[in-house]
């Protein structure tokens, strides 16, 4: 696995992104978070990339992350507080810049 | 969603099989023993482990840092299963289980997964409304408890590990076991005392 990039804590933003229109693609990461914002919560390890396994094709270990949104902010509704915790793998999270995290 | 397999289905089956163990890449005993490990599999592992959790520290600590290591110290081969990770409730914060995109689930500790977790209905209702869901269920969380949605996307697995219920003080292993079902493990109810104890 490569040294992680991210840190718990760090704020990042889920690339909006959709390889599903330019071909065909196997993608972990759901629909309903792309361009949002989160926080990594842990690193979970080094796993082979799913997006080239699927296609049978050479798949560098990519560092999994879990990271964490909050529910209000995400569907414009739910209770403050509730959240939703889900691995991404880094090449889909953008670091949020550090004088950004405050706003 | 359990539709019996089509003949021609069977039949590439059989072929593939036949390939397989022509080019030396499984055995027939091979076979048998992943169907027998498949069987075995159900959600009594997971409620022992959870029960074992709540009687023994170190055994929380172990299964909490590490589930598919834990789940070995049962006796559960995890060669080649995903990594087990284990969500551990408080009282402020209950654990909801669903894999949005699919239907992944810890099935070396839980078997195969109930039809309704590979829903349409659930897998979409579960992370937009958790608390709709819950209230469907007939789960009621404390007040002030926060609810944590696990979107199981990738190469993990997830089961929660929910809080002890009060009144079940001095119990043993196998009794607490039993209050733990395959629900409470993915999350969408809380582990409740026969009725019959909890009216005493």
């Amino acid at each position: 696995m490569s040294v992680p990039l991210l840190a718990p804590g760090d704020r990042v933003l889920v690339k909006d992104d959709w390889p599903e229109f330019r071909g065909p693609a196997h993608i972990r990461t759901p629909h309903y978070l792309r361009g949002k914002p989160g926080r990594v919560v842990r690193v979970l390890g080094g796993f082979a990339n799913p997006e080239d396994l699927a296609f049978a094709r050479p798949a560098p270990k990519r560092v999994l992350y879990h990271v964490v949104f909050e529910r209000p902010p995400l569907w414009h509704e739910g209770e403050a507080g509730d959240d939703v915790l889900v691995e991404i793998f880094e090449h889909w999270l953008q670091p949020v810049p550090a004088e950004r995290q405050a706003a | 969603m359990s539709t019996p397999a089509r003949p021609e289905s069977l039949a590439r089956l059989d072929r593939l099989v036949a390939a397989l163990i022509a080019k030396g890449i499984v055995t027939e005993s091979d076979l048998v023993e992943a169907q027998a490990r498949t069987d075995r599999a159900s959600p009594e592992v997971g409620a022992r482990m959870v029960a074992r959790a709540w009687l023994d520290p170190d055994w929380r600590r172990l299964l909490l840092g590490n589930g598919a290591e834990a789940a070995e110290h049962m006796g559960i081969s995890m060669a080649g299963a995903p990594p087990l990770g284990v969500l551990e409730d408080t009282a402020t914060l209950h654990h909801l289980v669903v894999c949005t995109l699919c239907s992944c689930y810890p099935r070396a500790v839980l078997g195969y997964p109930p039809s309704w977790y590979k829903s349409f209905e659930y897998r979409s209702r579960a992370v937009r409304d958790p608390r709709g869901v819950l209230a469907e269920w007939g789960t009621t969380l404390a007040a002030g408890c926060r609810v944590r949605v696990v979107d199981s996307t990738a190469d993990y697995r997830w089961m929660v590990l929910p809080m002890r219920p009060a009144g079940t003080e001095g119990w043993s292993e196998d009794q607490l076991a039993a209050l733990v079902t395959r629900d409470v493990l993915v999350g969408v109810a809380l582990p409740r005392l026969p009725v019959a104890l909890a009216a005493e």
